[in-house]
């Protein structure tokens, strides 16, 4: 720090008086924020975004044309379009139908689940479709119904491959919760625009500081996902 | 939201067509400049990713992780915000008398985070090459630069190019973050529409209207390009 410090006249003294308020936000006096509210942000929807993510990757490769085709076009609506445009969407539009004390954090926790889910519905679809056709083929001739094969063969197998990549999916939803700034949501990043308003003199410290916190946190997730991925390949070859 | 009265009349026309068009037009603009300088980038952090330096090695990968694991607008707004204190006075009183800060800081943490992304797409299209090529390299004298710059990344960069597409969506996806510290990209003039006329679901259909149809386009030609071009060639061989 000290180095830091005399390098570039940095003075981080103002992580030291405010860590607190970036850790739970005004909690316990007031709304939790900040980190505490960043991380329940990140687990509700990833919690919310995998259930929809499943529903809509089974919709998507469904049998059936009329179903399939309107699925993939919300999907790849959603992919198209910035996470900040589908946020602000649902932020003129739940209000607009369910009035006006609508809260922000709902709003933002519904974005990110919508948009989060239609990424999930990919990763979903694709470990489907990397299950060999054969074993479709050997379940429905031993008498399986196709919805029996997909429960009891194939999604079993596909979720297994598909974890390393929805922990990826949750460290991209952790830094996807700092957009909620946007709407006054106080997370991490909103708390820092609102620390470095109070105190105008220390950008380069705060949000430096919470560059640092996110990294600690994502890298955690980043580096459990590179495990679970080694430990399915190794199980793949040794099958 | 049943009373509500949509009028396309005022978005599509006159001066609020003009600053959808000009947002469409900053969008464009910081997505391609973006593009080129983190091509660029990543290009050189891959090839330092691959070097037989382990320090070198170890630069690019303390890179790759601290960029791919903290959010883009965190790294707007350092390097928006907070910048000035690691940057000598100089570059500062310049920055500042171009009056395009703004849109500086946005291409700067544009460029830096989707660089790694980048990085890891040329090393995939590399990994593709046979080992062999390298070998017969070095072993006509080539240096691991040499071996890189003529015959590793000519083939890998020319494999990569629909990651490459896809990287450049992202960015005008992710561009839209830019409005953050001001600069009037698409997603900033919907809401600047919507403050100024209260036709938010007017603004806001347009805006999403024209990112659907710009991934539309980018894609289709994408696709010809894999038809027409990827195809016929891999034929060949």
């Amino acid at each position: 720090m000290e180095f830091i410090n005399s390098i570039f006249g940095l003075d981080f003294s103002v992580i030291r008086d405010n860590w607190l308020f970036f850790l739970v936000g005004r909690y316990p006096n007031g709304p939790m924020g900040g980190v505490a509210l960043t991380l329940t942000l990140a687990v509700g929807s990833v919690f919310f975004s995998g259930i929809g993510g499943l529903i809509l990757g089974l919709l998507a490769v469904s049998q059936r044309r009329w179903v399939r085709w309107p699925v993939n076009i919300i999907i790849q609506t959603f992919r198209g379009v910035p996470l900040l445009m589908v946020i602000f969407w649902f932020y003129f539009f739940l209000p607009a139908v369910f009035g006006k004390g609508f809260p922000e954090i709902s709003t933002v926790l519904i974005a990110l689940t919508v948009f989060t889910s239609a990424y999930m519905s990919q990763i979903v679809k694709a470990g489907i479709e990397a299950i060999p056709r054969g074993q479709w083929e050997a379940g429905v001739s031993s008498g399986l119904s196709r919805r029996q094969v997909l429960w009891q063969i194939v999604l079993p197998q596909a979720l297994r491959h598909m974890i390393p990549s929805f922990v990826n999916q949750f460290v991209s939803l952790i830094k996807d919760t700092s957009l909620a700034f946007i709407v006054g949501v106080s997370e991490l990043t909103h708390v820092a625009t609102q620390v470095n308003n109070r105190t105008l003199n220390y950008p380069t410290e705060i949000f430096l500081f919470i560059a640092v916190v996110y990294f600690v946190i994502c890298s955690a997730f980043t580096a459990l996902s590179r495990q679970l991925e080694a430990r399915t390949t190794s199980a793949n070859a040794n099958r | 939201m049943l009373n509500y009265q949509f009028d396309w009349h005022l978005i599509l026309n006159g001066e609020y067509r003009q600053w959808l068009l000009s947002g469409l037009w900053l969008t464009l603009k910081l997505a391609t400049v973006s593009m080129i300088l983190s091509f660029f980038l990543g290009l050189i952090i891959a090839v330092m990713k691959m070097s037989g330096q382990r320090f070198v090695r170890a630069g690019a990968s303390v890179y790759l992780e601290v960029v791919r694991n903290t959010p883009l607008l965190v790294q707007i707004f350092f390097w928006y915000f907070g910048s000035f204190k690691l940057l000598p006075a100089a570059w500062n009183e310049w920055l500042n008398a171009t009056n395009e800060f703004e849109f500086i800081a946005a291409t700067m943490a544009l460029t830096i985070y989707t660089s790694a992304f980048i990085a890891e797409d040329i090393r995939s299209g590399v990994r593709a090459i046979p080992k062999e090529q390298t070998e017969a390299g070095f072993s006509s004298g080539l240096s691991f630069l040499q071996v890189m710059r003529w015959i590793i990344l000519p083939q890998a960069v020319r494999m990569t190019i629909p990651p490459l597409v896809n990287q450049f969506l992202n960015l005008a996806k992710n561009s839209s973050l830019a409005m953050t510290i001001g600069v009037a990209e698409l997603t900033y003039q919907a809401r600047q529409i919507e403050s100024h006329t209260l036709k938010g679901f007017e603004a806001f259909t347009a805006a999403t209207l024209i990112y659907l149809i710009l991934s539309l386009v980018i894609t289709g030609l994408m696709e010809i390009y894999n038809e027409k071009i990827l195809k016929p060639r891999g034929a060949q061989a």
